[in-house]
């Protein structure tokens, strides 16, 4: 399956990463590869065959609706770059 | 040109659970920031989502309430976007297998027609934080409190033709959920949110416009205000020859317009995926039928036996089963006073009014069912007549007593139906009134009945409005006729 070097750019863009266009060329070449790997399970006969959500062959458990978890604000806090009355903050982002 | 509206909607209704969807944090309304936001909440490294059990069944029970089919399997998937209030940069929703799929839910329009507008389907997800803007100087603060709280999403069809349409389908699905106790629909703090699909298409043609989405109008007012101004603003772009963009917009309620928010993004932008942290969601028909089980009447089902069961107009059965508060009170009125209809009248008239002047909820009435039950009950035995059961009801609504028989004691309101008495006062009237008398002696026979009420309304005032005026009205005539 071909990919183009715009594929790549904007896959790179909904994905937040900064690649340059020498990068970009490699990955064209990379991901084309790789697509054509996976595109061999097309010549598979998948008939009767069930659309995989997840690999193990389980369920979900589910839990009891309590709220259980203390607060633990501090903790959590320590780690970040900047809080401010309680509120993480981050650079400003305007709609 | 004649130009038609499409109208589809996608309402975000928060499920009122204790907990998050995939943690075990709180979700109370209106703590302080972030003290609840869990590590799963925030999208720390190593953590692992397990879905809340209560949600699954709200979500089951609302489909079942709309006739939707309930897949045997359902799957979460990572919904792919970058924004600070969502930590993880995904938001775990569904899309190719939700949890509930196509139902209808039926709308009552002004003229009392029913609509059935279908459900494509709904689905669970969790809500993102919240940003504050303002107050941070230059920096963005974040509370991740709502982050993890449980939505549905509820998507409708595009089957709606006007404002108004609309408007009843988010009162209908707000009266369903709220009937269900499955989310307290308050807009006002983000229970029910509306992201509204616009589009127009001249009349008799098939294909549908362009839409415009309209996100998070938040009360029925501005619903059906945003949709009317977006409409409007679409036939003036394509009349003036221009064209509509599929586009997010947002509704100004003090400007009366909606504004360019961002171009849309495809769908495929999210880049959707099956969440490896989450198994496939497996519901068994005994899980479903047990749900089923759980299932209150539901407002059209209330409707139907207020009409049927209890004998009342299609009107009043409707108007009485709008909101489960009000039915819940017209039912508990009823039962004490024993007459459905004499109920009826009063809970929407009386009891609405002063409702309505005092901008209270019935459920903030000061006048509890039970009272009111009670007062009715002494119009039906006779105790007293209508007038005296305003005065009574004013008493109550002012709290100057506890009993509708408190006050009627106190204020001797009770209705005079002792034959002997009220033959006194009107014989007492007719003397005091000989011109009125000899007038009406005088009057072609087909008036007489107007001039009686002069009668009545004398001998009503000088009993005080105590006399049982049915008896009033028999007795004047039965003397005045006599006369002749």
């Amino acid at each position: 399956m071909a990919i183009e070097h715009a594929d790549v750019l904007r896959a790179a863009h909904l994905a937040r990463l900064g690649i340059d266009n020498t990068d970009a060329e490699r990955y064209v070449g990379d991901l084309s590869r790789i697509l054509d790997m996976v595109d061999a399970l097309s010549g598979i006969d998948t008939d009767g065959v069930k659309p995989l959500a997840h690999p193990l062959d389980a369920t979900q458990p589910l839990r009891a609706d309590e709220a259980i978890e203390p607060n633990r604000r501090d903790t959590y806090q320590e780690s970040a770059p900047a809080v401010a009355d309680g509120y993480y903050l981050v650079p400003r982002v305007v709609e | 040109m004649q130009w038609e509206t499409v109208i589809g909607l996608e309402v975000h209704v928060q499920l009122a659970t204790q907990s998050k969807i995939f943690s075990g944090a709180s979700t109370a309304y209106g703590a302080e920031p972030n003290t609840q936001a869990c590590a799963v909440d925030l999208g720390m490294p190593g953590v692992l989502p397990v879905v809340n059990e209560n949600a699954v069944a709200m979500a089951v029970r609302f489909g079942l309430a709309i006739g939707a089919e309930i897949p045997e399997v359902s799957i979460f998937e990572r919904k792919n976007y970058f924004y600070p209030d969502l930590p993880k940069g995904y938001q775990t929703s569904q899309m190719a297998q939700p949890i509930v799929g196509p139902g209808t839910i039926d709308i009552t329009l002004d003229d009392g027609t029913v609509n059935a507008v279908r459900i494509h389907h709904a689905h669970l997800e969790e809500d993102a934080g919240k940003s504050m803007h303002e107050s941070f100087h230059g920096m963005t603060g974040i509370d991740l409190n709502r982050a993890g709280t449980p939505l549905l999403e509820i998507v409708s069809e595009p089957d709606m033709r006007s404002a108004r349409e609309a408007s009843a389908y988010v009162r209908a699905l707000h009266a369903i959920v709220t009937y269900m106790g499955i989310s307290d629909g308050n807009m006002a703090e983000g229970s029910m949110r509306c992201d509204v699909n616009v589009s127009v298409r001249p009349k008799g043609q098939e294909a549908f416009g362009t839409r415009a989405e309209i996100k998070n109008v938040n009360s029925f007012r501005f619903i059906e205000q945003a949709i009317e101004c977006e409409v409007e603003r679409q036939i003036d772009l394509i009349e003036d020859g221009g064209k509509v963009v599929q586009e997010t917009r947002l509704f100004d309620p003090d400007l009366n317009e909606t504004r360019s928010m961002r171009t849309k993004e495809e769908a495929n932008d999210y880049r959707y995926f099956p969440c490896p942290d989450l198994l496939p969601m497996m519901l068994d028909d005994a899980y479903i039928e047990h749900q089923r089980s759980l299932l209150p009447e539901l407002p059209s089902e209330k409707r139907q036996r207020f009409e049927t069961a209890l004998g009342l107009s299609a009107y009043d059965a409707s108007v009485l089963a709008s909101s489960r508060a009000m039915a819940d009170y017209f039912e508990q009125a009823m039962q004490s006073c024993g007459d459905a209809k004499l109920a009826a009248n009063w809970v929407q008239g009386d009891l609405s009014a002063r409702l309505n002047k005092a901008g209270l909820d019935i459920s903030e009435s000061p006048v509890s069912a039970t009272q009111l039950g009670e007062l009715l009950a002494r119009i039906k035995d006779d105790t007293i007549n209508g007038k005296a059961a305003k005065q009574v009801f004013a008493d109550l609504w002012d709290c100057k007593g506890e009993t509708a028989d408190q006050i009627i004691e106190a204020r001797g309101l009770k209705q005079v139906t002792d034959t002997a008495a009220i033959e006194a006062i009107v014989d007492q009237v007719i003397t005091d009134n000989p011109v009125q008398v000899t007038q009406y002696r005088e009057a072609e026979p087909d008036k007489r009945g107007k001039m009686i009420g002069f009668f009545v309304g004398q001998a009503m005032k000088a009993s005080r409005g105590t006399a049982n005026p049915q008896q009033v009205n028999a007795l004047i005539k039965s003397k005045l006729d006599a006369l002749l």
